[in-house]
């Protein structure tokens, strides 16, 4: 149990005050709260529980999630510990259509995903978060009411040992679909509601099946629905039964029902125990903005989607991991605050993208009517002997990293480039003479430089306001042919990682222009 | 853009309406709609031009009688 401690600001005559309190300690606050305390901005972080989350929430982590946490210094013993997987398998009534591999080249650090329970994956983000000071983590303290002011954001906080007043000057509500912050805000998180229940079962098991993901349309054991398969670590497997919209989801969670369905899958001989059963459905839904005055939201607070495609946790990271900077840069006064409507901006149009991806997955998986079923039957029947079928069998388009094209952060591109991540667009990893490239951009912005900085080049942004590290690569190499760059060229990346210009040569004042520009500082040019 | 074709393109049409309907002969009806997904689907990779894919779309719906969006 996490145990609740009185903090002497709560004693305060005018109420504790915090440049920045976040709502919830799920990947979302955790993660944010992380990014902040690392680079030396103090935090609170409020969460209403004495636990943290269990039963069977998100397990599939996904590369670029696991670059963040690397970013973050707690992705080594997640991966240590996960069981990291690139394989899925697709099957029809009886037979395998095809497999896909989510990451087929090698010389990058991290795997395309892992499998872990959201459980161990919060324990290990707590761990790195425990060992950060500027941390202030307040277990059992509920937010009651929420009052924007025009300084920022003023909470009443409910406590074992009772109520006090909290001011920061940013509030981040991170506390999940049900979020209380929104709600006392009078907001609401809309969208369409699917209909079909499905049954999650986790079940610990010897069994040789590999660490893929396999997904069944209409097996022979399951008639009629879909049963995806997982594995996790520790012999644990997760099972998702489709059950169609008509299952009642009291009689269906009992161990009776449930355990028939296993063996089904399993033969009659398999020896297994249930650690977890529960009967769901789901939304796909977002606020219709993730900024408020002084308050943002993010994670599954704004926005929420379908499992299929592993886009909800993964998603959410990635708010934080686009928030965190950007924070840091305007309460330090090196950017103006319309540099936060940008994250709502970039965030809300990557949410759009998750829940296109997860609703259309929804709806190939369980059809709406007969010609729907038709259709998707006639997909899976071309699927193993035609490749273009195999491209339309929607099984969850699983997560991958927004690219924020339109951003205004973004300094279009000028020079032309045939390959390599455009502006707006996750870096991307390759090997380096000693580690990874992603590991070397961790200090906030970073300017990639292919072959030889010109002479004076560093002296020329060393007066940059944050810093630019500069990262020097060869011209030549894995590194130079994922980003077009084998004749030398200059990528600037955020402290997120994502490219907000390149070049073809080296010109100060365009990055000058670009790292301004990316700040939404009016020394833009 | 590219224009769906709506003129006469089909070289030989009544050999191609025979076939058409030769590739249905002696199935039971449930078969003879999934041979007809099947068929979109191999003609619209054929195809491949997802505006002219939509144009057609449109052009066969607005022909069905219980189309009341079309109206």
């Amino acid at each position: 149990m996490l145990r609740y401690q009185h903090w002497p600001d709560q004693d305060a005559a005018d109420g504790a005050r915090h440049a920045v309190a976040i709502v919830g300690a799920g990947p979302v606050g955790l993660a944010l709260a992380i990014d902040l305390a690392q680079a030396g901005q103090p935090v609170v972080v409020l969460d209403q529980d004495d636990r943290l989350s269990d039963g069977s929430r998100a397990i599939c982590f996904a590369k670029r999630t696991l670059e963040i946490f690397d970013r973050l210094g707690c992705g080594a013993p997640m991966v240590a510990e996960g069981v990291s997987w690139h394989t899925g398998k697709v099957f029809f009534r009886d037979d395998l259509v095809y497999s896909f591999d989510l990451l087929p080249e090698p010389g990058h650090a991290r795997p395309a995903f892992i499998n872990l329970s959201q459980h161990r994956l919060e324990e290990l983000l707590l761990h790195r978060a425990e060992a950060l000071p500027a941390i202030s983590l307040r277990w059992q303290q509920r937010v009651t009411a929420v009052e924007k002011t025009a300084e920022g954001a003023r909470l009443t906080v409910a406590t074992p040992d009772g109520e006090y007043r909290l001011s920061c000057r940013t509030l981040v509500a991170a506390d999940g679909a049900r979020s209380t912050v929104r709600g006392l805000l009078g907001h609401e998180s809309t969208g369409q509601t699917f209909h079909d229940r499905f049954l999650i079962a986790d079940v610990r098991m010897e069994a040789d099946f590999p660490p893929e993901r396999w997904f069944w349309f209409d097996p022979p054991f399951h008639r009629g629905q879909s049963v995806l398969l997982h594995r996790q670590p520790d012999n644990v497997w997760r099972v998702d039964f489709q059950l169609g919209p008509d299952a009642d989801p009291a009689a269906e969670r009992a161990p009776e029902r449930v355990i028939p369905r296993i063996q089904a899958l399993l033969g009659p001989q398999a020896k297994f125990s249930l650690l977890w059963v529960s009967v769901y459905t789901f939304a796909c839904a977002r606020m219709a903005r993730f900024r408020d005055g002084p308050v943002l939201f993010a994670g599954d607070c704004a926005h929420r989607v379908s499992p299929f495609g592993a886009r909800g946790a993964n998603g959410g990271v990635q708010d934080a991991d686009n928030l965190g900077w950007k924070l840091r840069a305007v309460l330090r006064g090196q950017a103006p605050d319309w540099l936060l409507d940008t994250y709502a901006d970039e965030r809300e149009a990557a949410a759009d993208e998750n829940i296109l991806n997860s609703t259309r997955s929804t709806d190939f998986i369980t059809p709406k009517g007969a010609i729907s079923h038709l259709f998707r039957d006639a997909v899976l029947g071309l699927a193993r002997d035609h490749g273009f079928a195999r491209r339309l069998v929607n099984s969850g388009r699983l997560s991958l990293p927004a690219t924020y094209d339109g951003s205004a952060l973004n300094t279009p591109d000028a020079d032309a480039f045939e390959a390599g991540p455009r502006p707006g667009a996750p870096a991307i990893d390759a090997p380096m003479e000693n580690g990874w490239l992603l590991d070397a951009t961790h200090g906030g912005f970073t300017l990639l430089a292919f072959g030889a900085l010109p002479d004076g080049a560093a002296q020329a942004l060393g007066d940059l306001v944050p810093p630019a590290t500069v990262v020097t690569l060869p011209a030549q190499g894995l590194a130079a042919e994922r980003y077009g760059a084998r004749d030398g060229a200059f990528y600037l990346l955020r402290p997120d990682q994502h490219v907000c210009a390149r070049w073809r040569r080296f010109d100060a004042d365009a990055v000058r222009a670009a790292h301004a520009r990316a700040l939404c500082r009016d020394d833009a040019a | 853009m590219s224009k769906l074709v709506t003129d006469p393109n089909i070289g030989a049409p009544d050999d191609f309406y025979a076939a058409l309907i030769d590739a249905h002969r002696g199935l039971p009806e449930a078969d003879s709609h999934l041979l007809n997904a099947r068929l979109i689907l191999l003609l619209a990779n054929h195809i491949g031009d997802l505006e002219v894919l939509r144009q057609a779309m449109a052009l066969a719906r607005a022909g069905v009688a219980g189309d009341k969006a079309a109206t």
